[in-house]
C-alpha cells in the first residue's frame, strides 16, 4: 500500500491522534508554565533555593520517559494509566527549561532599569509585573518553546500508558513492521514539533522589545492571543467531555501486541453491544496492564496463564496446564482481588518453528527430532526469548541444543528471516498468523519444557459486581477461540493489514455473540 | 531650630554606611536646603552615589539617621517616600519596553492619576525638556539619541511634581556640546520650578555651573561644603587638584 493511499484510508484516525497529541502537549505546557514561571520567580528572590530546585528539575529530565511512566503508575491520584499519568510525566519534563529560562531572564534584566523601577516607587510586585517579567518574556518564551518541542517528542511515548497521541501509530508501526504507520506517526510528530517551534518563535518575537516597531505588531499579537484562547477552549472542552462520561465506563486494556489488542477489542465490542460504555486502553507496554489493574484504573485485560504464573507470581514453570490455571486463579483472587476467566480455548506459547520443507525432508515432528540438526543450524530469537528465565538459556539446556549461530532479532522479523533462509529455526508465537501462510512448521515441545500459556481474561472482582454484563461476556467467550481461529484473526490484521475493529465485528457477527 | 527644620528638606545626621564590612560612608553631616541645587563632587567610589541612595532609602544607614522633610527615611513608607523624590540616572534608566509617554507618565500612573491627566502632563513635560510631544510620545527609548534619552529621564523624574530631585551623573554619557546645553536647560528648569536637587558628578565644571553649594567627597567623607566662589578660592589640596584639571583643559583650548 502506498503511503498516500494509507493516508487516504486512515485520515480521520490520524487526525484524531494528532488532536490527542496536541491537547496533551498543550495542557502539559500550560500546567508547566503555571508551575514553572512562579517557581522561577521565587528562585530569583531566594538564591539559596536555586541550586536544589534546578537540580531536582535537572534530574527529572534525565529519567528515561518509559521509566518515569513506570514509577508513576502505582502512585495514587497522579498515577494510573491514561492521560493523567502522561500529563504528570510531561509536566515534569517541561519544568526545567521553563524554570531555568525564567530565572535567567529575570536575572538578566539590566540592574539600572530594575533600580530605576524601585526608585520610581514601584512596589516589588509592580517591579515584577511591569518591568522584570515583560523584559524577561523573550527568554521565558524561548524556554517554553524548548519545552514544547521536547514535549511533542516525549508525548509519542505516552501511547505506552494508554494516553493516545501519535505514539500509537509509531508503536504499532514498529510492532507490525508497517512503514506507513511508522511514517505517518513520526512525520506528523515532526511536523507538529516544527509548527510549534514556528508559532512560538513568532510569539517570542512579539515579546522581544528589541525587534519591535513602534506601531506594528499589535494586530499580530491579538491574533496570537485569539489563537491561544481558542486552543485553550478546545482543550478544556476535550478534557471536560472525557471527564463527563467516565463514570459508568468499563476500562478495557491490552498489551502491546496484535493478539492482545484483538482479544481486548472482542470484549469491548461485546460490552458495547450490551449497552455498556467502554474505554479502550490498548497497547500498554511491559507490565503496565497488570499494574494499572491493581491500581484500579483498568477493569480487565487479556493475559496468558503462564505469564501470570512466572512473571507476576514468580513461580518456577511447571507443565500441567490445569495446575497452573488453578494456582493463578486462587492467588489472583487472594492477592489482587482479581478474577480469572475460563480459558479461551487456545495457547499462545513459544513455538519452535522450522521451514515446512525442512520438516518434511528430515521428517521432523518434535524438538528432540531436531536436536541432531542444531549444530548445522542458525537460530533466530527475539529479545524477549533471549532474556527471560524460561527462554533460551533454560530451553537450550533442557533439549541439549547447540546451534552454529544464535542471532538476536526483533520477534516480528524472525518469521520472514526463517522463510527466506536467513536462519533455520526461530522461536515464534504459536498463534502467529504467518505460520500457515509462510509454510512454517511448529515442532512439538515433547519434553514439556514451556509452561502452558492459556489465554484468559483477568477481571477485577468489583468490576464484575458493578457491571453484570461482564460476567455474561466472560461466560460466552469461555472456550470460544481455537488456535487456528486465533491464527487466522491475527493474520487478518498483521498479514492483510485490515482494521482490527472490522475483523472483530465480523467475527462476533459470524459467531452470533 | 524650627527655622532649620523648615528650611531643611534633607538632613544627614552622623550617617555611616557599610556594606559587607567595608565602610562606604563615614560620619556624614549635611543639610540640604529647600530650593537649592547641591552638587556632590568626587571621584568614582568616593560614596557620592551611595549618599543619594540613602535619601530615597535604596540603602538604609548603618549608623546615624537620614531625615527627609523632618522624618527619618526608615520611618517613611519607602514607596510613598520614593514617589515624592524624582530620580535621574545616567542614560536615563528608561524602561526599554515602555513608550516615551509611558516612561514619563510612570509615577503619575503608579499614583493612580486619570489617563487624561497623565497624557496632558506628559505633553507638558516633553515640551518643558524641549522635545516635541507629537514626534516623541509614541517612540521607544532605543529610537532616541543619548541626549534625548537624558531629557526624558529628567522629564520622568519631574512628572509627579516631587519637591526633591536626585540626579546621579545625569549628563555623564553625553558629548560635550549636548552636555553643556542640557546643563544650562536643567539649571533653568530647576530654578523656574523651585526644585531642590542633589546632583552627583565627577565633573568639576558641571559642579561650578549648576551648584549653589558644592560638597566635595573623598573616601566616604565630606571634605568641605562651599559655594562655587568659595570653592574656587579654597586652598584645600583636593580642590586645587580638581581646579588644575580645569586649567589644563583651558590650555588645550
Amino acid at each position: 500500500m502506498s503511503f498516500w493511499h494509507f493516508l487516504q484510508l486512515n485520515w480521520s484516525e490520524l487526525l484524531s491522534l494528532v488532536q490527542q497529541h496536541v491537547v496533551l502537549v498543550f495542557i502539559a505546557i500550560l500546567v508547566a508554565v503555571v508551575i514553572g514561571v512562579p517557581t522561577g520567580v521565587l528562585l530569583t528572590r531566594y538564591r539559596s533555593l536555586r541550586g536544589p530546585v534546578l537540580g531536582i528539575a535537572n534530574v527529572m529530565q534525565t529519567i528515561p520517559s518509559l521509566a518515569l511512566f513506570g514509577f508513576l503508575i502505582p502512585l495514587p491520584f497522579i498515577g494510573g494509566i491514561g492521560t493523567r499519568t502522561a500529563l504528570v510525566a510531561l509536566v515534569l519534563y517541561s519544568l526545567l527549561p521553563i524554570i531555568r529560562n525564567t530565572v535567567t531572564g529575570i536575572l538578566g534584566v539590566d540592574p539600572n532599569v530594575r533600580e530605576a523601577a524601585v526608585a520610581m516607587g514601584m512596589t516589588s510586585s509592580q517591579v515584577l509585573r511591569q518591568v522584570e517579567l515583560p523584559l524577561a518574556m523573550g527568554v521565558i518564551v524561548t524556554g517554553i518553546r524548548v519545552a514544547t518541542v521536547i514535549a511533542v517528542g516525549v508525548t509519542t511515548i505516552a501511547a505506552a500508558v494508554g494516553a493516545g497521541g501519535l505514539g500509537v501509530y509509531i508503536f504499532r508501526g514498529l510492532r507490525q513492521y508497517d512503514n506507513n504507520l511508522l511514517l505517518a506517526g513520526a512525520l506528523s510528530a515532526a511536523l507538529l514539533a516544527l509548527a510549534a517551534d514556528f508559532f512560538l518563535g513568532l510569539l517570542q518575537r512579539q515579546f522581544s522589545f528589541e525587534a519591535k516597531r513602534s506601531v506594528a505588531g499589535s494586530t499580530t499579537r491579538k491574533l496570537l492571543l485569539a489563537a491561544g484562547v481558542l486552543i485553550l477552549v478546545i482543550g478544556g472542552f476535550a478534557l471536560w467531555r472525557g471527564r463527563a462520561t467516565s463514570e459508568a465506563r468499563v476500562s478495557v486494556g491490552s498489551k502491546d501486541f496484535t493478539e492482545s489488542a484483538l482479544l481486548a477489542e472482542i470484549v469491548a465490542q461485546m460490552l458495547e453491544a450490551r449497552g455498556v460504555p467502554v474505554e479502550r486502553r490498548f497497547e500498554l507496554g511491559g507490565n503496565l496492564p497488570h499494574e494499572a489493574m491493581i491500581a484500579g484504573t483498568l477493569d480487565l485485560y487479556p493475559e496468558y496463564t503462564g505469564t501470570s504464573y512466572t512473571a507476576i507470581l514468580h513461580h518456577t514453570p511447571i507443565s500441567d496446564p490445569r495446575a497452573v490455571y488453578e494456582q493463578v486463579k486462587q492467588e489472583y483472587a487472594a492477592k489482587f482481588n482479581v478474577a480469572v476467566s475460563e480459558p479461551l480455548g487456545f495457547e499462545n506459547t513459544f513455538a519452535m518453528l522450522v521451514r515446512g520443507d525442512d520438516a518434511r525432508r528430515l521428517n521432523l515432528k518434535t524438538i528432540s527430532d531436531a536436536a541432531p540438526q542444531a549444530p548445522q543450524w542458525r537460530a533466530g530469537f527475539g529479545q524477549d526469548f533471549m532474556s527471560r528465565a524460561d527462554g533460551y538459556p533454560g530451553f537450550s539446556k533442557a533439549y541439549g541444543l547447540k546451534f552454529a549461530e544464535v542471532r538476536e532479532m526483533d520477534l516480528s522479523l524472525t518469521y520472514i528471516a526463517l522463510s527466506s533462509k536467513q536462519v533455520d529455526l526461530v522461536a515464534g508465537n504459536s498463534t502467529e498468523g504467518r505460520i500457515a501462510t509462510l509454510d512454517l512448521f511448529q515442532l512439538a515441545d515433547d519434553r514439556h519444557y514451556f509452561p502452558p500459556y492459556e489465554a484468559v481474561y483477568l477481571v477485577r472482582q468489583d468490576s464484575l459486581m458493578r457491571v453484570p454484563a461482564l460476567q455474561e461476556v466472560m461466560t460466552k467467550l469461555a472456550n470460544g477461540i481455537s488456535t487456528d481461529e486465533m491464527r487466522r484473526l491475527n493474520y487478518e490484521i498483521d498479514g492483510n493489514k485490515r482494521d482490527p475493529k472490522e475483523v472483530v465485528k465480523e467475527w462476533i457477527a459470524k459467531r452470533g455473540l | 531650630m524650627s527655622d532649620v527644620a523648615h528650611r531643611a528638606i534633607v538632613e544627614f545626621d552622623n550617617v555611616s554606611f557599610s556594606l559587607s564590612g567595608t565602610n562606604i560612608i563615614t560620619d556624614l553631616n549635611l543639610i540640604v536646603e529647600r530650593g537649592e541645587t547641591l552638587v556632590l563632587l568626587g571621584e568614582s567610589g568616593c560614596g557620592k552615589t551611595t549618599t543619594l541612595k540613602l535619601v530615597n532609602r535604596l540603602f538604609e544607614p548603618s549608623a546615624g539617621e537620614v531625615r527627609v522633610e523632618g522624618k527619618t527615611t526608615t520611618s517613611w513608607d519607602p514607596i510613598e517616600l520614593r514617589r515624592r523624590i524624582g530620580y535621574v540616572i545616567q542614560e536615563g534608566g528608561l524602561f526599554p519596553h515602555f513608550t516615551i509617554a509611558r516612561n514619563v507618565g510612570l509615577v503619575p500612573a503608579l499614583a493612580g492619576w486619570e489617563q487624561q491627566r497623565i497624557d496632558e502632563r506628559v505633553r507638558e513635560l516633553l515640551s518643558l525638556v524641549g522635545l516635541d510631544p507629537d514626534r516623541f510620545a509614541e517612540r521607544y527609548p532605543r529610537e532616541l539619541s543619548g541626549g534625548q534619552r537624558q531629557r526624558i529621564g529628567v522629564a520622568r523624574a519631574l512628572a509627579a511634581d516631587p519637591p526633591l530631585l536626585l540626579l546621579d551623573e545625569p549628563f555623564g554619557a553625553l558629548d560635550p556640546l549636548t552636555r553643556a546645553s542640557l546643563q544650562r536647560e536643567f539649571a533653568d528648569v530647576a530654578t523656574r520650578l523651585g526644585k531642590t536637587a542633589i546632583l552627583v558628578t565627577h565633573d568639576v565644571r558641571e559642579a561650578l555651573i549648576l551648584a549653589r553649594r558644592i560638597g566635595l567627597m573623598h573616601k566616604g567623607r565630606l571634605l568641605l561644603l562651599e559655594t562655587p566662589e568659595q570653592f574656587l578660592a579654597s586652598d584645600h589640596p583636593q580642590v586645587r587638584a580638581y581646579l588644575e584639571t580645569l586649567e589644563l583643559k583651558g590650555d588645550d583650548r
